[in-house]
């Protein structure tokens, strides 16, 4: 058994966070899905949960939605152990897994009863309840259809109201866009969004421009560790890639390099050659600017300057950099 | 125990979203239309001192399509929810995995009356027709009805664990078809194999479903298949159980 396990009875989860996760490991066998996960999310945050296919999102959210036990490790969600008080956990999450599982013989309305029932909706909420995230999710056009006759979209809309329909406190989305066309990936964002005024999110994506439109905060997973975890504009701010600036000029004189490695603000320099012009990619500190010395370095030893471009770094330059094979 | 109803609706209904319970339906009632149909024939072969009832539950007729109809019914239950994925909005709810277990089945064992509720009728009809009775006294009709729920409840309890075995119906169905058969067969062993050791025999009598319809549908009601079948049931959802389990826990 694990050393970490015995004192499990013993910790007081802080009731102000919504999810809790400490030294969270999956094992299956062969391999290692997550290893010692340790993160908080508090009450009314919108987290992106990011990383490559396998980096072990999936198993994490299955975890905190009490659908499989961790190896070792434990979880809370809004202070109820998702092992030991599975079933009030439970009762605080409105899960979409991914793929969005459906009953594909059921009619849309019919199914959002079902399980708004299941989930222990009283009775005499439940028509007001089921109606409410029909139209939430903009499906009272096809309440009444079948829900293998849906396209995608709105099967995903189906699965988002399916998630919603108990007015849980905490929503995990897995995956809401996978599979969609812009304009329904769009529309699904924009219900996210929404709902997240009130309510505490976990999304998993690996679409990078979805969590800088809606997340307060990212956490980065690779090979099942966590590799950061901050706001996205933190992680760009923070990160070694913070930035770079391209420098083309045919120049004379060989010391150049050097000299603009001895900026302030410039971290590295890589040469090459096209033809009888040099190429320079600088790569810069977080917040450096150094454009202008570059600029008077230039002037000061007629280079003859052909193209100057800074470029920003994106949350894409970030993440490659967090989950790249061998970072 | 409201969560349980709401589970216990939804598996009923299921077999009536898809075209299955209505063939199902259709072909049952037509070849045990046709048993009940060879039933009274018998009767009309010279004086006899059985009755309809006895005659309709213990012919071959009756027996084949018997044991066919488990598998269809119990195929889907788990099978299903594993191939679609369904499985994991369903485990994810706030509901134990008891409640889960004892819907599914007590959703086949529903459907199995619904089957067996028209066969009621084929009794009224022979009484208004012949007027005749189909049976001496209503013991025979509350023997025949209670031994059928009672090998129903142990078959579709096999067919549960079965489908919660495999995600595929198919699988599923194979797996049944063949343990459910075994159980019904064993039955018959000391008669196929001309056993006249009286204990050998005896034992046999105990599992044989064919003799206690035998018994049952004259009216005689004996406590030892009650007993027998209900705690073979209860065996069967304790494994149902273990299975459902192992498969959440090892997905």
């Amino acid at each position: 058994m694990d050393p970490r396990d015995t004192d499990r009875a013993l910790k007081v989860p802080t009731v102000a966070s919504m999810i809790k996760v400490e030294n969270l490991t999956k094992r299956f066998a062969g391999f290692t899905a997550i290893k010692n996960l340790n993160f908080e999310v508090a009450k009314g945050e919108v987290v992106g949960f990011l990383g490559p296919n396998g980096a072990g999102k999936t198993t994490t959210m299955r975890i905190l939605t009490g659908y499989m036990p961790a190896t070792s490790g434990s979880a809370w969600i809004a202070g109820f152990d998702v092992f030991g008080q599975s079933l009030e956990a439970r009762k605080r999450i409105g899960y979409l897994p991914e793929n969005t599982p459906l009953y594909h013989d059921m009619r849309v309305n019919e199914y959002l009863r079902y399980r708004a029932s299941l989930k222990g909706v009283e009775h005499r909420r439940l028509k007001e309840r089921v109606s409410d995230v029909i139209e939430l999710c903009a499906l009272k056009e096809k309440e009444r259809a079948i829900i293998g006759t849906l396209s995608k979209g709105q099967r995903q809309r189906v699965g988002l109201a399916d998630a919603l329909v108990h007015d849980p406190d905490l929503l995990i989305l897995d995956e809401p866009t996978i599979g969609l066309d812009p304009n329904q990936i769009r529309s699904v964002r924009e219900l996210i969004k929404n709902l997240a005024n009130k309510r505490t999110v976990l999304i998993s994506t690996h679409i990078l421009p979805e969590v800088e439109i809606m997340c307060s905060r990212v956490i980065v997973i690779h090979q099942g560790e966590i590799r950061a975890s901050d706001t996205a504009e933190n992680l760009l701010k923070n990160h070694r890639a913070a930035g770079n600036l391209r420098l083309e000029a045919k120049i004379n004189g060989a010391a150049a390099r050097d000299s603009l490695l001895a900026l302030p603000g410039v971290k590295d320099v890589t040469e090459e050659m096209d033809g009888d012009i040099s190429i320079f990619n600088l790569r810069l500190e977080a917040n450096a600017d150094p454009a202008e010395e570059v600029m008077s370095l230039a002037v000061r030893n007629h280079w003859r300057v052909r193209e100057m471009t800074r470029r920003r770094a994106t949350l894409e330059d970030v993440f490659v950099e967090l989950t790249h094979a061998d970072a | 125990m409201k969560t349980f109803f709401t589970l216990l609706g939804r598996e009923v209904k299921s077999y009536f979203y898809s075209p299955i319970a209505y063939v199902v339906l259709f072909y049952f009632l037509l070849l045990i239309g046709h048993a009940f149909y060879y039933g009274v024939s018998i009767l009309n072969r010279g004086p006899t001192e059985i009755t309809v009832v006895e005659a309709f539950f213990n012919t071959v007729f009756f027996w084949f399509p018997f044991v066919l109809i488990f598998p269809l019914i119990t195929m889907r239950t788990y099978s299903e929810e594993f191939r679609m994925g369904t499985f994991e909005p369903l485990t994810t709810a706030p509901v134990t995995d008891w409640q889960v277990v004892l819907a599914k089945y007590f959703g086949a064992v529903t459907f199995y009356i619904i089957l067996w509720a028209p066969t009621f009728s084929y009794f009224a009809i022979f009484q208004l027709v012949t007027r005749h009775l189909a049976a001496y006294a209503n013991g025979a009709y509350f023997g025949s009805y209670l031994l059928l729920l009672l090998v129903g409840m142990f078959y579709i309890s096999i067919g549960c664990v079965a489908s919660a075995l495999t995600s595929d119906q198919i699988n599923a169905a194979v797996i049944s078809f063949s343990a459910i058969t075994v159980c019904f067969f064993a039955g018959l062993l000391s008669f196929v194999m001309m056993v006249t050791d009286p204990t050998l025999k005896n034992l046999n009598s105990y599992i044989s479903t064919v003799e206690h319809m035998a018994d049952f549908s004259r009216g005689l009601i004996d406590s030892r298949p009650i007993v027998w079948y209900l705690s073979m049931t209860v065996l069967m959802l304790m494994i149902n159980f273990q299975v459902f389990q192992y498969r959440k826990w090892k997905s």
